[in-house]
């Protein structure tokens, strides 16, 4: 689950990471206050969770208050990248003599957390690797024992930092590692990380990433992230499920038949509306909801159903799609795809109810596509 | 000949007493596995199918000294302790099949079975099969036979669907690896490839990949460099998946630019490996290969 700048921000100020003074406002009136309170220049900053927001316009400095204002007034509920702007952060712009770069990720190759830095920050960092490596140094770190006092050394020396400033690196560094494992994050990066003219560091943006799976650890951050309607319902259901723009709903089981399938659909020259991923072993009911879910979706003109049953009964497949097609199932067509545990008799029953199953899903996707026209 | 498990292989369920690891237990007894014991701590004395359950791995491996693989069936939350339990007891192969597993608890526990000499598969995984000798998993046994192909996936059912295939071709099995579908996982594309290279029973290797991080990048990387001796078959899923999007599985996402499926198919393309269209085309392909035992 990514986070808002400001709830990452709140993270570091809990963790001891020193941030610039800041206020989330959700109205323009707000805004002008908090221009007004912090005096002289600010900045005002979207709160969207999309990448690119700077170059999209959603951070931007104002002179004074009125600005401060005027900005915010085109900001809020205005939509960035697609994404509706609802709040925006208010903070005081910030000298910088030189912008740093400290983050953690879990690197998926490495098989540990790593430690990146550097003393070009604030451009993106996969982009400045290519370009400059030699100005990104990588560390792994042993997750059983944790991030080392001769790594942050080497870290704060690769960013020239010397004396108080290199204490304050020190601090920094061990702080956001700290938050990095405790919160269970996938990412948490602070870029650009500023070196003020009066030799201070301060985090001018938070891009923190949590674990989805370790959410239960963390309850305060519970709420949907930026999911399409179909999406957040079909999670409500306990489906994984991810919108697309075609109009053949797709419903399989298991992520990567699921996705085989949409590709297939696709390869046929058909247009996948949507990926659905009932899971190992669902019941009637569960497939009902599935069904009912893209049936009544106004973009799915036909709903293939591709299913290989293990632990998933085939007739249960069938008995939850007929009762769905039954309910909410006018006007669309139906292809389904029945393979493994208890198929004669799903098929069985798919045919009793004027539906016709495939063996391949190779022949039912072809179906598919050329239903969807 | 196989890989990982095979007539040798003494399995404990940690998790059996749970509706999950009761219906597997009775499925892979079916199937012939040497299922020895489980565990469920506070329901040590009770059986399920006649296995009989204890309340710490230690009791179990008291009692049943050839125990040598643990298959984790536990909720997310407990699954870290539970492969501990197994590591710390010397047990050499531990397969989770536990979703949801939070990564920084599979970091640690994958380090630390690193640093014992212990192998990992998973979490997020169907398990390990090798036709007629042992089924450690979840994976519906019938559709498997035994022959000279090995099946490495980082899916469940995509890699049933292909197997399924490859057995009506009148091909079989070696044996068949779900490495899991986590962004860090125990073992990976290239650790099982290097054991199908140096397995006798494999004459040939299907890797099926999805998008999402570089594993299928790396593998193509060491097959070429290691001139692959053995012919290697891919499908890679997601063609269609869109960016920032989890595809069910926790680690098939497209991220900041990377892990989408045409670099994959472009790596492996360029390391020699004939990656196909459809699930379909796998077994096909295999089919024309020459040598391939039936």
């Amino acid at each position: 689950m990514k986070l808002y700048e400001f709830e990452g921000r709140e993270l570091f100020s809990r963790y001891g990471i020193p941030v610039s003074g800041y206020g989330v406002a959700g109205s323009v009136e707000e805004v002008r206050r908090l221009a007004e309170e912090f005096g002289g220049k600010v900045v005002v900053k979207a709160q969207v969770l999309v990448a690119g927001r700077g170059k999209a316009g959603g951070v931007r400095v104002a002179e004074n208050p009125d600005q401060a204002a005027e900005l915010a007034a085109e900001m809020l509920g205005s939509s960035i990248k697609g994404e509706r702007v609802k709040s925006v952060i208010v903070t005081p712009f910030t000298e910088i003599a030189r912008e740093l770069y400290l983050g953690f990720i879990v690197d998926r190759a490495r098989r540990r957390p790593v430690l990146i830095v550097s003393g070009e920050g604030g451009v993106e960092i996969e982009a400045l690797a290519k370009t400059s490596p030699g100005n990104v140094l990588k560390l792994d770190v042993d997750p059983l024992t944790g991030l080392r006092d001769y790594q942050v050394r080497r870290a704060v020396g690769f960013m020239r930092l010397r004396d108080k400033v290199a204490e304050e690196a020190v601090k920094t560094l061990k702080s956001l590692y700290r938050l990095f494992t405790e919160m269970d994050c996938e990412l948490a990066e602070i870029n650009p990380l500023a070196l003020t003219p009066d030799q201070r560091l301060v985090a001018l943006d938070a891009k923190i990433i949590l674990d989805d799976n370790a959410l239960f650890r963390h309850r305060e951050f519970t709420r949907p992230s930026s999911e399409s309607g179909l999406e957040e319902e079909a999670r409500r259901l306990g489906f994984s499920a991810v919108e697309l723009d075609g109009d053949i709903g797709i419903i399989g089981n298991g992520a990567g038949l699921t996705m085989a399938t949409m590709d297939m659909v696709k390869f046929k020259g058909g247009r996948p509306a949507n990926f659905l991923d009932v899971g190992g072993g669902a019941a009637e009911e569960v497939v009902d909801r599935a069904a009912r879910l893209l049936l009544t979706h106004p973009r799915v003109k036909v709903l293939f159903v591709n299913i290989l049953g293990g632990i998933t009964r085939c007739d249960e497949v069938a008995r939850g799609l007929v009762s769905a097609y039954r309910a909410v199932g006018q006007g669309k067509r139906v292809v389904v795809r029945l393979m493994g545990t208890n198929e004669e008799e799903g098929k069985k029953i798919l045919r009793e109810n004027g539906l016709l199953p495939y063996d391949s899903m190779e022949e039912a996707a072809e179906v598919a596509a050329r239903l969807a026209g | 000949m196989a890989i990982l498990v095979d007539g040798n292989t003494r399995v404990l369920v940690q998790g059996i007493t749970g509706r999950q690891g009761a219906f597997h237990t009775r499925a892979m007894l079916r199937y012939g596995t040497r299922v020895e014991a489980g565990v469920t701590p506070g329901k040590g004395g009770q059986n399920v199918e006649g296995v009989p359950v204890y309340d710490s791995v230690e009791e179990a491996l008291a009692n049943h000294p050839s125990i040598n693989t643990s298959l984790i069936m536990v909720p997310a939350a407990y699954a870290a302790d539970a492969v501990y339990e197994a590591l710390d007891n010397d047990i050499e192969l531990v397969v989770i099949i536990t979703e949801h597993v939070p990564v920084h608890d599979t970091l640690k526990f994958v380090r630390y079975a690193g640093l014992r000499g212990a192998r990992i598969i998973g979490p997020n995984c169907p398990g390990v099969i090798t036709p007629g000798a042992a089924k450690v998993g979840i994976m519906p046994g019938h559709i498997f036979k035994q022959g000279g192909v090995g099946i490495v996936s980082r899916s469940g059912t995509l890699t049933y669907e292909i197997a399924y295939a490859v057995t009506l071709k009148g091909l079989g099995q070696s044996t068949c690896v779900g490495i899991g579908g986590d962004p860090v996982v125990g073992m990976d594309f290239i650790e099982v490839l290097e054991m199908f290279r140096k397995d006798n029973g494999t004459e040939a290797v299907v890797l099926i990949g999805e998008i999402g991080g570089d594993m299928e990048e790396r593998a193509a990387a060491y097959i070429k460099e290691t001139s692959y001796p053995k012919p290697v078959v891919a499908y890679i899923a997601g063609r269609t998946a869109p960016p920032e999007k989890r595809m069910g599985h926790a680690g098939a996402i497209i991220s900041m630019g990377a892990g989408d499926a045409e670099s994959k198919v472009r790596a492996l393309t360029a390391a020699g490996v004939y990656v196909a269209s459809t699930p379909s085309e796998v077994a096909e392909k295999l089919s024309k290969l020459q040598g391939i035992n039936r």
